[in-house]
């Protein structure tokens, strides 16, 4: 604590006053980024009595508690949440790996013109999905459709009798088409995240490998993989709240009420005509959770994907 | 983090005899330990290799995911820039043929597009700056070898794990007009009133202020709430350069006797440029993304006051079903981000970074 690496109040460093600003400061900056989050949690505990007696980020008061806008906010969420997590995990996954591999190829496996393939890719992380939405929606729900169709009566015609139809209306077919969508967009960051740390591995050893033989892709299998599961770990988890917090690709795609996810839920709560805060409170808090829990557990790893370590 | 992988690649040679090991020809090179790897240069090795073996080699690895993307990528932007030339309307199959930009003429006439874009640019600059401004005096803080850093840094940054949609959940309810969080703090202070009173000359002839309705402070609730959402991925940034400079700039400007506030405004934020611009890349993305937060926040209040053109797209293109128009205003949001972007892929390319 006395060899300073550097800070403002070196000079000063033994006085006391100084030291306890700093602290006011840092608890001042905890009271800022949590007092949402406390009005939130505060809120959904109080009854409507309560509601009207104490102020929104004071506890409810023993006679003011009151579990029933949890209960009601769970019960709306609940169907929301389980399709969150079957369309956030496998998104994650796949575009985890297929970011590897792109970024495996892409660095081990050096030739020129690869920086042109790195720079559009990198682009794609940056792009706004507003540019990408009529296209998407009518590639979902016309082209892609429209093709399966032709191809499978051509084939099978005698079986579907030709008037097979592509199942688009399934909740469940709505909730695969938003997966594999979200594994496309997370492609580009989940490759610009292991191609910085396959970076970092030497190239001698890489080297030395293929000497003795082996493939491109024992090497990837024997070496690579085990290398990055540190990266991996980072990575699923950085994209996992990505993907399941995202709610512009949900509201497009998904349109069967029974397959729509954790945040469209919580959305249509929210805008609801009706507000009673309590409930919507909850529902933030409940929509959260998952990725609370992610964040809590896993929070330097998030750190480390957020800043693209 | 850095120490698994030195020590996993000071295990290397193991490592290597296990992969020649999976090769049935691998006998006569893995006995060496690691002698190979020390006499045979990567570099005049990768020299000696022919471009298009590699090419060949690495393609099955880096080509079907990129293809992959680059259709939902580059082929929808190319669509979408195709479906903005048509006056498709969202039903049945598009007409592709009298290609033209009528779409983009009419946006030059319509008023709420000129109130989006306007509102998209404010965003865009006051957000990102604030937010460098916030994250760099945090991270500053932080930097002061304080106790406890850990649980600072994961409350400051917590903010961000949340989803746009249940952030603007919890701040509707701290703008809420009516009785929420922010109005009955200043009604405990008794300065609801007054500020009321103080934007009458402006018009306003409300009771309470209706942050979210009122068009002078609409866009500054949501650029509120996303620095506070966002600040803290500045600070990490930040954080990060801080610790990358060498102890000896703290110590050199200490002897030349350079105050505290000199010291950082001289030597070490000079220091901070590349996270600096890498951090407010990311945030301008933000900004221009900042879709779910609008459009939550507002739930099914009318009115374009906070639009910006990623909303005015989702308007245009999914509830008043006209895709052709959405498809033209989200090629200017491109173009925009475009504009972000390019210059700094082309720096980072020039330095070597990419």
């Amino acid at each position: 604590m006395s060899t300073g690496d550097g800070g403002f109040l070196d000079g000063l460093r033994n006085t006391e006053s100084s030291r306890i600003g700093l602290y006011a400061l840092l608890l001042a900056g905890i009271a800022f980024y949590l007092f949402p989050v406390e009005t939130a949690v505060m809120t959904m505990f109080k009854t409507e009595s309560a509601f009207a007696r104490t102020l929104p980020f004071a506890p409810p008061g023993a006679d003011g508690f009151t579990l029933d806008a949890l209960a009601t906010a769970w019960n709306t969420l609940r169907p929301g949440l389980l399709n969150s997590l079957l369309m956030a995990i496998p998104a994650t996954i796949m575009s985890a790996l297929l970011g590897s591999l792109t970024a495996y190829g892409l660095t081990t496996l050096s030739w020129r013109g690869q920086v042109g393939v790195v720079v559009l890719i990198i682009a794609g992380i940056f792009i706004p999905y507003q540019a990408v939405l009529v296209p998407l929606a009518q590639f979902w729900f016309q082209v892609l459709p429209g093709i399966v169709e032709g191809f499978i009566n051509t084939l099978f015609g005698f079986l579907t009798g030709g008037n097979w139809e592509y199942p688009s209306r399934n909740g469940y077919v709505q909730l695969l088409q938003l997966s594999v969508t979200h594994a496309a967009y997370g492609i580009p960051i989940c490759t610009l995240l292991f191609r910085s740390y396959y970076q970092s591995i030497s190239d001698e050893m890489i080297e030395a490998a293929r000497l003795d033989g082996a493939s491109a892709f024992s090497i990837y299998r024997n070496i690579i993989l085990p290398l990055s599961l540190p990266m991996f770990a980072v990575t699923l988890i950085y994209q996992f709240t990505q993907v399941y917090n995202d709610l512009l690709f949900a509201l497009v795609l998904i349109n069967e009420p029974a397959s729509q996810v954790a945040t469209q839920r919580l959305a249509a709560l929210t805008g609801g005509v009706v507000q009673s805060f309590n409930t919507t409170m909850a529902g933030a808090i409940v929509a959260a959770l998952p990725t609370l829990l992610v964040y809590i557990v896993f929070g330097e790893q998030f750190a480390k994907g957020v800043a693209g370590e | 983090m850095r120490e698994i992988l030195s020590r996993l690649l000071a295990t290397g040679g193991r490592l290597r005899s296990a992969v020649s090991r999976d090769e049935s020809d691998g006998d006569q090179l893995a006995t060496d330990g690691g002698a190979t790897v020390q006499t045979t240069r990567g570099d005049s090795l990768r020299n000696s290799l022919p471009v298009e073996w590699e090419l060949v080699e690495s393609a099955p690895f880096w080509l079907p995911p990129v293809l992959f993307a680059g259709f939902f990528v580059y082929g929808a932007i190319a669509w979408n820039f195709l479906l903005s030339l048509t006056d498709y309307s969202g039903l049945g199959g598009a007409q592709y043929e009298n290609f033209d930009f009528s779409m983009y003429s009419r946006m030059l006439s319509d008023g709420t597009f000129w109130q989006a874009a306007q509102n998209t640019v404010v965003l865009l600059v006051v957000f990102t700056v604030l937010c460098l401004a916030l994250g760099l005096f945090v991270a500053i803080l932080i930097d002061q070898q304080i106790r406890f850093e850990n649980t600072f840094r994961t409350i400051y940054l917590l903010p961000m794990s949340l989803s746009f949609v249940v952030t603007a959940t919890m701040w509707a309810w701290v703008y809420n007009a009516r009785n929420g969080v922010l109005n009955q703090l200043f009604r405990l202070f008794n300065l609801e009133g007054a500020l009321v009173g103080l934007l009458r000359p402006a018009g306003v002839s409300a009771q309470v202020i209706q942050w979210l309705s009122w068009n002078t402070t609409a866009l500054a609730a949501v650029i509120f709430a996303l620095i506070w959402q966002f600040s803290g991925y500045a600070m990490v940034v930040f954080l990060a350069g801080l610790r990358a400079i060498p102890t000896e700039h703290y110590e050199a400007a200490r002897v030349d006797g350079a105050s505290t506030v000199r010291m950082y405004a001289r030597v070490i934020i000079p220091q901070l440029r590349a996270s600096a611009v890498s951090a407010s890349v990311v945030l301008m993305v933000f900004a221009l993304k900042a879709f779910d937060f609008i459009y939550a926040l507002r739930g099914s209040q009318p009115g374009a006051n906070m639009d910006i053109l990623a909303t005015m797209m989702y308007r245009v293109a999914f509830d008043s079903l006209q895709w052709a128009y959405g498809s033209a205003v989200a090629i200017v949001l491109f173009v925009l981000a475009l504009l972000v972007i390019g210059p700094y892929l082309y720096s980072e390319y020039r330095r070597g970074e990419l």
